[in-house]
């Protein structure tokens, strides 16, 4: 996919002149998080708060024995008769899957929501190699008909209005006009079933691999993956390296964790194990299963100080909890992964310099770190991709040169008094009541006063009582006789 | 939340760390917080030599710039046992970050974990330090606050029920809720300035809370946000405040106390 989240800023400010979307935003995120927290913590705070920390555990045992498990996957995968490949990079996943499609001789092409194959740009891929491409996810769906990127890894769609969606509807398919929003999924449910019937191969991801078992399991609300999975007759599922787990037990875990964390629901809709294709004598099921293991750069992160991010389940909590996705929607970010996540993952993915606005687009509040099923230390991470950030130099001169000033004056308490009443001599001449019209401040001062420096600043104050005492003290000891 | 095992600070004088924003800005902060310790009998010092903690530079990235700031903190405090700060961020700074910027410089580090361990917060020194939630406090008249938890203090050192606890024990003074009041007002340091159009729609959503709120008054123990819902409620001419808890605690002290020299 393109990567946009240079222009974080630029990107940022269209998205806040966009009240429409940024409404529809904030009430999907607000009901997401509020459906979250009545899901994670149902049976008490302690319960839930244990199940995180459980969670954290089992994914933090997987990621440390990564390899292991890997080869333990791949292993039991193909024994139970699915074809594993491994892809290192975009361009691999894609000619992996362009190659069994020519295998295959598939024309048509029906997917289940992967935000691996948006990373990697398959769509595009298959439609140069003159294959359809459906997204059958209604959201997948709705945005592939309005030619968009995602804004959201759960819910893609999430900045759209349902008035939005059915202009969409009406225009590009010929939906009878209607606001009920049953109807209009009646609708793409009756379009998609037809593309079910004729499609020669399903494209899923996963959301875990259970390295003992060797299966694969998709978590789905709406149908579509199942349909996916089992009617046309070969499956590809791409899979991100880190998505391996250990055992079945540590599934029982995090599937109670992920739709609680991603829609506020005990169980999701659909709770996929596929163990391997249609065996003799079975009625459904594909002829052929590829699993696609894809690093795509999960490898150097694995390698480098930021390995625990792998540990993310996808779940999109972080999103719909964070006050800056809150404001901004996820197409500011530029890349697949939006919010407090994507701000992580895009630098460490697509180059920390190519991404540099992303790590600083955070107020660093930690509500992410605590709604984190997995209880991942996405602050710390931006701090520290910021201090990578200083450190290889995409650092605007201006501010570094701000921070050694003052760093080098408060090294100094004479310094810094004497820079503190220096800018209390100049603050009367600054306007009042409006915008600063130039200078670092002339942002902040758009919507808000400033706050007056102090003529008599508290060192001042100490000082005055101290000498006072003193005085006191020693006229006292004048009065003795 | 993984903060090092403490001792208790009761009978020990305390040394007042105002942090730069107090000093310079708000002054009347740090003038309530040495009323207030003073009034429960303590003997509070203020270390002259100390300036700015070092957070801007280093939650900027900035850990060149911040680490003479942080070595000189360590230098200018590390003969008193109790440091006592208004500000949960600050805190922060010294007893979560602290260790880890030093955690390549063996002494540097040991001496930071030391300093963590004596470092206190206002609100969490008075109620779990000294255990004194009642500080006998009586407002003149009956006044309504609603609390905000400013981020740091409430993720990192678990503040929140502190302040709480020190407002409803106060005599006149009730308090009611704040919608959302723990979600970030926007502030974030430098990202106000760097993405200000950003920061400024997240603080308009605090507004539109503190607007609903029955409470003139909203209380926080962090000047830094204090100073930025200020800073909106000052240019729409809003009626509504928001005030830093030592001050708000200071107006309860009896009279002579509270206009003292």
């Amino acid at each position: 996919m393109h990567n946009e989240a240079g222009q974080f800023i630029a990107n940022a400010r269209q998205a806040l002149a966009n009240p429409p979307m940024l409404a529809a935003v904030k009430r999907a995120t607000d009901t997401a998080d509020r459906k979250r927290d009545l899901a994670m913590f149902a049976d008490g705070r302690e319960h839930g708060e244990a199940l995180r920390q459980q969670s954290a555990t089992a994914r933090h045992r997987a990621l440390s024995q990564l390899p292991a498990l890997l080869e333990q996957a791949e292993e039991r995968l193909t024994a139970n008769g699915a074809t594993v490949l491994w892809a290192v990079d975009a361009a691999e996943v894609c000619r992996h899957v362009q190659e069994i499609a020519a295998r295959h001789n598939v024309r048509r092409v029906t997917k289940s929501k992967s935000m691996i194959s948006e990373e990697v740009g398959l769509n595009d891929a298959l439609i140069a190699a003159g294959i359809d491409v459906l997204e059958t996810d209604l959201g997948e769906f709705i945005i592939q008909l309005a030619a968009e990127p995602p804004s959201h890894i759960v819910t893609p769609v999430i900045h759209k209005s349902k008035e939005t969606i059915r202009d969409l509807f009406v225009e590009r398919l010929g939906m009878p006009p209607t606001d009920d929003a049953q109807t209009m999924a009646r609708f793409a449910r009756e379009h998609l079933r037809a593309a079910f019937l004729s499609s020669e191969m399903g494209i899923s991801g996963g959301n875990f691999i259970i390295a003992e078992t060797g299966t694969l399991c998709l978590v789905t609300n709406e149908g579509n993956g199942r349909m996916v999975t089992t009617l046309p007759p070969v499956h590809v599922a791409l899979v991100g390296i880190e998505k391996v787990i250990a055992t079945l037990e540590d599934y029982a875990l995090l599937t109670q964790v992920l739709p609680r964390s991603a829609t506020g629901q005990a169980l999701a809709v659909y709770t996929h194990m596929i163990n391997a294709p249609r065996r003799t004598g079975e009625d459904d099921g594909p002829e052929a299963l590829y699993v696609i293991l894809v690093d795509n750069g999960r490898s150097a992160i694995y390698e480098s100080e930021y390995a625990e991010v792998l540990g993310c389940i996808r779940c999109g909590a972080c999103m719909n909890a964070c006050p800056i996705y809150e404001a901004v929607g996820g197409h500011a970010y530029g890349w697949v992964y939006p919010g407090p996540i994507g701000a992580v993952l895009t630098p460490l993915m697509t180059g920390l310099k190519e991404a540099s606005p992303l790590p600083n687009a955070s107020s660093l509040c930690g509500k992410c770190k605590e709604v984190c099923p997995i209880d991942i230390d996405l602050p710390r991470m931006l701090l520290n991709l910021r201090r990578d950030l200083v450190v290889q130099g995409h650092t605007p001169l201006p501010w570094l040169a701000g921070m050694r000033a003052w760093s080098v004056a408060a090294r100094s308490p004479r310094v810094f008094d004497a820079a503190a009443r220096a800018a209390h001599a100049v603050q009367p001449v600054l306007p009042k009541g409006k915008k600063l019209p130039l200078g670092p401040l002339a942002g902040w001062t758009a919507s808000r006063e400033l706050p007056q420096l102090a003529a008599q600043p508290f060192r001042a104050w100490w000082s005055e009582r101290e000498k006072r005492a003193a005085q006191q003290k020693a006229e006292e000891s004048d009065d003795q006789p | 939340m993984d903060l090092p095992a403490r001792t208790s600070p009761v009978g020990q004088p305390v040394a007042l760390y105002v942090t730069c924003l107090v000093d310079y800005l708000f002054p009347g902060v740090g003038i309530a917080s040495v009323r207030l310790l003073e009034h429960l009998g303590l003997t509070v010092t203020f270390p002259f030599a100390q300036t700015c903690c070092g957070q801007p530079a280093y939650n900027g990235g900035y850990h060149r710039e911040a680490r003479p700031l942080a070595e000189r903190f360590l230098d200018v405090f590390h003969d008193v046992p109790v440091i006592v700060c208004p500000s949960g961020s600050c805190t922060t700074m010294i007893r979560v970050e602290y260790p880890r910027l030093f955690a390549d410089d063996p002494i540097r580090a040991e001496q930071a974990r030391a300093i963590a361990a004596r470092t206190w917060e206002l609100t969490e020194f008075l109620v779990d330090g000294l255990g004194r939630a009642d500080l006998g406090l009586r407002l003149p008249e009956q006044q309504t606050f609603a609390i905000h938890d400013s981020c740091h203090g409430l993720r990192h050192l678990g503040l929140g029920r502190q302040a709480r606890a020190l407002i409803e024990a106060m005599e006149n003074a009730r308090l009611v809720p704040l919608e959302d009041h723990d979600e970030c007002c926007g502030f974030g340091g430098l990202f106000s300035v760097k993405m200000p159009e950003l920061s400024a729609a997240m603080l308009e959503k605090k507004l539109a809370h503190i607007r609903a709120c029955e409470a003139p008054t909203i209380v926080t123990g962090d000047v830094s946000c204090m100073m930025h819902m200020n800073g909106g409620l000052v240019r729409e001419g809003a009626f509504r405040q928001v005030r830093h808890i030592a001050e708000v605690l200071a107006d309860g002290l009896p009279e002579g106390v509270r206009h003292a020299q």
